[in-house]
């Protein structure tokens, strides 16, 4: 317990979300100040220190501080968050006050900083367990494993929020031995709408995970700078019960691009040489500090996977946000505005869609052994359609042979029945059934990525199933 | 020691501004504040000095002390470095790990450990002369002779061996020799920032060979040369890194992690180990160091890690060893300079770089080279150096990418279209190029076969034909193409499929050594003569197009082994043969 407070009343500039105090006495890098003026009480914490000039990003609204009505107190402490298991089932605003009108959150464990510390790779265990998301384009062609991170690149208006909710319903390891870890979700929302807020809790309270999960929720409303702290907050609370109490984590991140664009405001203030599109040019090492807390490690039980959402504005793939998140995590989902506007859903575009941990997870002993190989063959095969597609609007259909023809019929059945599944689960028998339907639709030499005794044994069983 | 004390007053980022004295340098190690975390000065004005910190800043305060130790960031290099995983600053990730799966601030060790006990034989002996880098005597590491040398900055007056230690085990701190006056012990330190010397720099006349026949055909890289990898995000850099990694005829891979993934690394280290060098059968990582500085761990590590690679690959070059060093990615590398120049509120130059980032970046890419290291007995050791760049919205016209194409001698250019298409590895032949065929014409000639050269222009030759048949397709449909046009046609898309795709997974495709490249290309040409031979004679393309499965055939000889796939070939082609004359 401190018996005295250290207050500053020498506030000489506020601009933006930027305070600047002077004659502080050692000022330390990181910690958080309580501020107090005539509109109440906020947080902030001190960013750059110059001499005894400190600058403080302030989480609430700077509107109506003065410089001569605001004190500034020093809290001598980095920003931390509560933490313990009655966490669980509990709905938090952007810098982590309960809002569910449940009262205060109880039986605190621990303290933590929320910034994190970096994983040493030495200790890593790479990712390597199947995570069954239940949709065809993922399972099979991007397959997700645990403590992987994995984003959904999206546009606006296209379904992220339902795919995101989507696999936060069906996800699951499909080996549910008894040494299995307990799963969970921890959710962040960064600016937000109300509207998408409601549509998420109503999905989450759909499927239980509302009771099992950690929710934060930082809408568009609140203050832009709070989103620097929220996904820090939501990732302490998941490594918490990831390396402590060992589950298997979930976090969704929602939305990114607003993330960075609160990062931007504060770099404007900080007048900061500005990066691509007035981005900081420190804004790759700081999302890695964001994505790079997902993994497993070993001697440790509980994983960490990531499924950050990052609206590409314009549909543009790069555009710094998206660009510089698919340099850090491994591999990415992206929605196409072509299939959506067909009516498929989830509209996966597989060709740009990625996961690079998907060897980790598949083949024998966790999938099928055949797994890499239709899932390459499938690629060839659509890569070859939006090829051929082309083709045909120049030359037209007569000018192409049988065989050509037959990957335009490919093409087709795998955008109307592999990938629009709609909103049903698909077990991985399934997925496998629909991606073998699609692809005998080809003649069989042009498999060829296919082992040729695998091809005689599918083609005879369903010979005779037929 | 109380002169040399600093107190902070300021911080931002990584950078951290203490007062200091009159004889601070530029590039001295500081110990910052309580917890003693390492620095090193950047810039001096008067009594301020700069000072970017290897490690995380939060929490030091304003008036915390600084110590200036007068000393240049340096590595002590011994044996014991190779298999090990470091830090952008040169600490095992092995020994910080075990405390703490976290890294943990302000623990200073050395890279090798020095309670390891090493069996030495000396070379030389008591009256001996020697002069800088002489070999005296050698320890085995892993499998090769790890020569102690003598260091490369010795300037005694007496240059005559006075002691030297018998036969038998040491700890790397142990005096080993005497030099007149001057002690000499296992182990050298030198400044990470400052090029070893050399004695001379020779012309590079030998490939450095990777197993990917797409390289190693069309785009070689010589021993001693720089290549650079500039892709997209998701094109396959660091698959192709690491393959190169695996199969390379290199001595010694020096892989750094810079700025990647944390899981990428842990890849590694969980592959490595149970893979074996194709050439010497000794466990991969027994030829590797690694150095992992993950896009989480603190940005100015990053900028030195590839200055720690450097200076252990020119040390075990100086021995007389191939060493390939390999930097994923050179992109982050300059990310971080600007970032620290950026808080350093220097004017900046293009995208935001530093103005001296292209000479920065030379001062790197021409530490490569094919040398005889200074010493007796002449030896001869190179440095290839292998980038990859991360080009921003995979824009090839940025700064990095630019200075790295100027400064290398090959261009593997990564192309997304590929990859999305699953065709590995990525590399489009259209854009990449090597300048090092000249040179190496010669080997290949020499060492594999005199087809080599004709061979690789044959094959070359169809895939430009190929594809600006392509293009003419596009405009004006198949109709107008002759029959020998259909077949360049197909076969440029066999070529594709067949050579310039390399099936990782497959054990006998996954590396390709010269001689089977080489029948590879002859079953091409032999393929391309017989076709040839049968629409000359007046049959259609399209007769021969619906009889051949040309594609399912290739790959089934490509899935064998080098001796059973010769054998098969000649009775492929035989039987092609007969096949085509009963069209005829």
């Amino acid at each position: 317990m401190k018996l005295l407070k250290e207050g500053y009343k020498t506030v000489e500039k506020i601009a933006g979300p930027l305070l600047f105090v002077s004659k502080v006495a050692r000022g330390g890098i990181g910690e958080i100040v309580k501020i107090e003026s005539n509109f109440g009480e906020d947080y902030g914490q001190i960013l750059q220190i110059v001499d005894d000039l400190c600058v403080i990003q302030v989480f609430g609204e700077t509107m109506g501080l003065a410089p001569n009505n605001t004190v500034v107190w020093l809290e001598r402490d980095v920003v931390k968050i509560p933490l313990g298991i009655a966490l669980q089932g509990r709905i938090l605003n952007g810098r982590a006050m309960p809002i569910d009108g449940e009262g205060p959150i109880s039986c605190i464990e621990k303290w933590a900083p929320i910034q994190g510390n970096a994983i040493n790779p030495w200790r890593r265990k790479s990712p390597h367990e199947f995570i069954e998301t239940g949709i065809s384009t993922i399972d099979l062609m991007n397959t997700l494993v645990k403590g992987q991170k994995l984003p959904i690149f999206t546009g606006s208006g296209l379904p992220a929020d339902k795919l995101a909710a989507q696999i936060v319903k069906y996800a699951r390891t499909p080996a549910t031995s008894a040494d299995s870890s307990p799963f969970m979700v921890v959710f962040a929302a960064l600016g937000i709408t109300q509207r998408e807020a409601s549509y998420f809790r109503e999905a989450f309270r759909e499927s239980g995970a509302i009771y099992r999960g950690v929710f934060f929720f930082n809408l568009a409303g609140d203050p832009s700078i709070e989103r620097i702290l929220t996904p820090r907050m939501a990732l302490t609370v998941a490594e918490y019960f990831a390396f402590e109490k060992g589950y298997d984590v979930l976090v969704v991140l929602t939305d990114m691009l607003h993330y960075c664009e609160a990062l931007r405001e504060i770099s404007s203030a900080r007048e900061e040489i500005p990066g691509r599109r007035g981005f900081p040019s420190y804004m790759y090492s700081d999302l890695a500090s964001i994505y790079e807390r997902a993994g497993c490690i070993s001697g440790i039980k509980g994983s960490i996977t990531q499924i950050p959402i990052v609206t590409m504005p314009d549909d543009d793939l790069t555009h710094p946000v998206p660009d510089l998140t698919g340099y850090i995590t491994e591999g990415q989902i992206v929605m196409d505005r072509e299939l959506h506007g067909k009516g498929i859903y989830p509209p996966i575009d597989v060709l740009s869609s990625l996961s690079r941990l998907m060897n980790k997870g598949i083949g024998e002993g966790s999938t099928v052994p055949e797994h890499r190989a239709l899932s390459d063959q499938l690629y060839a095969a659509y890569g070859r359609f939006k090829d051929l597609v082309r083709l045909k609007t120049i030359i037209g259909e007569e000018g192409l042979t049988p065989t050509e023809m037959s990957y335009l019929s490919f093409g087709e059945k795998f955008e109307s029945e592999f990938v629009n599944q709609g909103e049903r689960r698909r077990s991985l028998d399934e997925t496998l059934e629909h991606a073998w339907n699609c692809l005998l639709t080809l003649p069989k030499d042009e498999l060829h990525r296919l082992p040729v005794n695998l091809i005689d044994e599918v083609m005879l069983k369903r010979g005779t199933k037929a | 020691m109380q002169d040399n004390r600093g107190y902070i007053k300021g911080i931002s980022g990584s950078v951290v501004t203490s007062t200091c004295f009159a004889n601070t340098s530029i590039y001295e190690v500081v110990y910052v504040g309580s917890e003693r975390l390492l620095g090193e000065v950047v810039r001096v004005r008067r009594d301020v000095a700069d000072i970017q910190v290897y490690e995380d800043t939060t929490g030091l305060q304003i008036g915390d002390h600084t110590i200036f130790t007068g000393e240049l960031l340096s590595m002590k290099l011994a044996p014991g470095l190779l298999g090990q995983v470091l830090d952008g600053i040169g600490r095992p990730l092995e020994r910080l790990g075990k405390k703490s799966p976290y890294i943990s601030r302000g623990t200073h060790i050395d890279a090798v450990d020095d309670s390891e006990k090493w069996y030495f034989i000396p070379r030389l002996q008591r009256g001996d002369d020697v002069g800088p880098g002489d070999i005296l005597g050698e320890v085995e590491e892993k499998g090769i002779k790890h020569f102690i040398m003598a260091p490369l900055d010795f300037r005694g007056k007496d240059n005559t061996i006075s002691w030297m230690a018998p036969k038998g085990e040491y700890v790397v701190d142990d005096v080993i020799c005497k030099i007149g006056e001057t002690t000499v012990k296992m182990f050298q330190r030198w400044n990470i920032r400052t090029p070893r010397k050399v004695g001379r720099k020779l012309d590079l006349d030998k490939p450095l060979l990777t197993g990917t026949r797409i390289l190693d055909v069309f785009f070689p890289l010589a021993l001693g040369g720089t290549a650079v990898i500039p892709g997209g995000f998701g094109t396959g850099k660091t698959v192709t890194q690491q393959s190169i990694a695996r199969w390379a005829n290199a001595d010694i891979v020096i892989y750094i992690g810079c700025g990647e993934r944390g899981n990428e690394m842990t890849e590694v280290l969980e592959e490595f180990p149970s893979l074996t060098d194709v050439r010497r059968g000794i466990p991969l990582m027994d030829r590797m160091i690694l150095i992992a500085n993950t896009s989480n761990m603190p940005v100015a590590a990053r900028e030195a890690s590839i200055y720690l690679g450097m200076t252990i690959a020119e040390y075990y070059r100086d021995m007389g060893y191939n060493v390939a060093i390999i930097a994923d990615s050179i992109s982050r590398w300059a990310e971080a300079l600007r970032e620290i120049s950026g808080r350093l509120e220097e004017m900046p130059g293009e995208e935001g770089y530093p103005a001296y980032l292209a000479s920065r970046l030379a001062r790197y890419y021409e530490r490569a080279g094919n040398v005889v290291p200074l010493g007796s007995p002449q030896r001869n050791g190179s440095i290839s150096v292998i980038n990859a760049i991360s080009p921003p919205g995979g824009d090839f016209s940025e700064p990095v990418t630019q200075s790295g194409l100027r400064l290398s001698g090959c261009f593997w250019a990564l192309d997304k279209g590929l990859a999305t298409k699953r065709h590995f590895p990525s590399i489009n032949w259209a854009q990449s190029y090597s300048l090092y065929h000249e040179n190496l014409d010669r080997y290949f000639t020499r060492e594999i076969s005199e087809d080599w050269v004709p061979l690789r222009e044959f094959v070359f030759n169809i895939l430009h034909d190929g594809k600006s048949l392509q293009e003419m397709v596009q405009i004006v449909g198949r109709d107008g193409l002759t029959e020998e046009e259909k077949w360049i046609l197909k076969l440029s898309e066999l070529i594709n499929i067949f050579y310039l795709q390399q099936n990782a997974f497959d054990p006998n495709d996954a590396y390709c050594d010269s001689g089977r490249q080489l029948v590879m290309l002859n079953t091409l040409k032999l393929l391309d003569e017989q076709i040839r031979g049968a629409l000359n004679s007046g049959v259609l393309f399209e007769q021969i197009d619906s009889q051949f499965a040309f594609v399912a055939d290739l790959m089934k000889l490509r899935s064998q082994n080098t001796e059973d796939y010769e054998n098969s070939l000649t009775s492929y082609i035989k039987k092609l043969k007969e096949e085509l004359s009963d069209l005829i």
